[in-house]
């Protein structure tokens, strides 16, 4: 059993969709009892951070995520819910996020060219870094995959296990130990994303 | 590096997939369903669905269409048609759209944009203009291309982007549905006011006119179209081939 966590940010129709197309049963939850008796948890996510940090926390979840995660359980982050794995985020602030990665969330715009449009949308391909996630058992190297998002994971460069090129190479997905993050909707990306999904989900 | 979309877009009425022509003379085709299926599986990068329907009745089958599709099509689906209100946005967005793809409802309430993205995002509302010359002026058409609305289209354009507006699908009713290419003119002068992704759509008739649009335009994120791919004149496949070896970069 999967627990989606659900703190009342972003619509999650197409992820429970995906995970029934997988035959993974999968509950959206904010039942800090169900999360602890999930397999796996994913951490879903758009919308503005400290919008988003801030409803998490007022729930209680974060806690609860962190002490399943420090029990060993899988989490995996998508999009925003990536992004909030990480030590702090500066979209229009600067706030605390779950600390789970090392790293800071920054805006594009520093990075890429100046003629990119803002936000980066649209299929983009991937470079696994050196040693192929569990995550991607399925993917090929360049598969594509769905992004929607105008800030990026920055200083991760221990995490990092697949890149995108926007004028820039950007970070698309972390891993550290049992936690994951991809900064792409892996149930927008078709067959491709189903295979991250149902990857995340094999022991 | 970021790929070409190749967007095929439904036309639902009554629960059925149509197409017409200069937006008169509309004829049925199949189901949603079937066309959302086929398009997926044969590489769409993005689906398009317009309610086209004027009763409530009928709107409470476009949803639960909408929801059949987004249960099994895992590609991203935008939404558009009778979204006058948030609380449209929030019907549509319920059932699995991504997008929510605003036309007449912006030029009736001007806050909707501006109310729609501080509640979704950005990435979220898209801004869909029907554009007709007259007198040698772009003007923003209401009522699915019925009336003119006197704006001048690339400032309306460029206001809605600014008050949040994340993406433009520009649709030429005067090229529209004569398959002689996409309107390249109209497209370019409004790639030359903003900076989020743009559509073009209407006009395309063949393969090479989308290898024309994202050659000539390099400024266009995708191309739209409708009949072209309903009556399988051109699949999205062999279309991704020939872009592909035309050094246009697309997802395959």
């Amino acid at each position: 059993m999967v627990a989606i966590v659900d703190y009342g940010v972003g619509n999650l129709f197409s992820l429970v969709s995906s995970f029934k197309a997988i035959g993974v049963p999968a509950v959206v939850t904010r039942d800090e009892s169900e999360i602890e008796k999930a397999d796996k948890i994913v951490l879903p996510g758009v919308g503005a951070f400290g919008d988003a940090i801030k409803k998490l926390r007022s729930t209680g979840l974060d806690k609860v995520i962190v002490e399943q995660v420090e029990k060993g359980k899988e989490l995996l982050g998508i999009c925003l819910g990536m992004q909030m794995l990480f030590d702090k985020s500066y979209e229009y602030g600067e706030y605390e996020g779950l600390g789970l990665i090392k790293g800071n969330i920054k805006p594009i715009a520093n990075v890429i060219e100046e003629n990119l449009k803002i936000p980066h949308i649209g299929w983009n391909s991937l470079k696994f870094t050196v040693n192929k996630s569990k995550i991607f058992k399925y993917l090929n190297e360049g598969d594509f995959v769905y992004f929607v998002h105008s800030f990026y994971g920055a200083d991760c460069t221990e995490s990092v296990i697949a890149t995108t090129d926007y004028g820039a190479t950007l970070t698309a997905a972390v891993g550290k130990n049992n936690v994951y993050g991809c900064q792409f909707h892996p149930e927008k990306s078709g067959e491709v994303g189903l295979n991250i999904l149902r990857a995340f989900c094999e022991d | 590096m970021i790929t070409k979309r190749i967007i095929p877009c439904l036309d639902v009425r009554n629960g059925k997939v149509v197409k017409g022509k200069n937006f008169e003379g509309i004829k049925d085709i199949s189901s949603p369903i079937e066309f959302a299926k086929y398009y997926s599986d044969n590489g769409a990068d993005e689906l398009v669905f317009y309610d086209i329907t004027a009763s409530a009745e009928n709107r409470v089958i476009f949803t639960d269409i909408l929801k059949e599709v987004a249960s099994t099509i895992f590609i991203p689906l935008t939404v558009g048609g009778g979204i006058n209100t948030l609380d449209d946005f929030d019907r549509v967005l319920k059932c699995g759209a991504d997008k929510v793809s605003v036309n007449s409802g912006a030029i009736k309430n001007p806050d909707l944009i501006y109310e729609a993205a501080k509640r979704y995002g950005d990435q979220c509302v898209v801004i869909s203009a029907d554009v007709k010359r007259v007198d040698g002026v772009f003007r923003v058409f209401s009522k699915g291309g019925r009336e003119n609305t006197g704006l001048e289209a690339v400032s309306w354009i460029k206001r809605c982007v600014d008050n949040g507006a994340g993406e433009v699908v520009l649709n030429s009713i005067d090229t529209d549905g004569v398959k002689t290419g996409f309107d390249l003119e109209m497209l370019s002068a409004v790639c030359d006011a903003i900076n989020v992704p743009v559509i073009a759509s209407g006009g395309a008739g063949k393969m090479q006119d989308f290898v024309t649009l994202f050659k000539t335009l390099p400024k266009v994120d995708a191309g739209l179209a409708a009949s072209i791919f309903h009556y399988k004149e051109v699949e999205i496949k062999d279309l991704k081939q020939l872009l592909n070896r035309n050094g246009i970069s697309v997802r395959i």
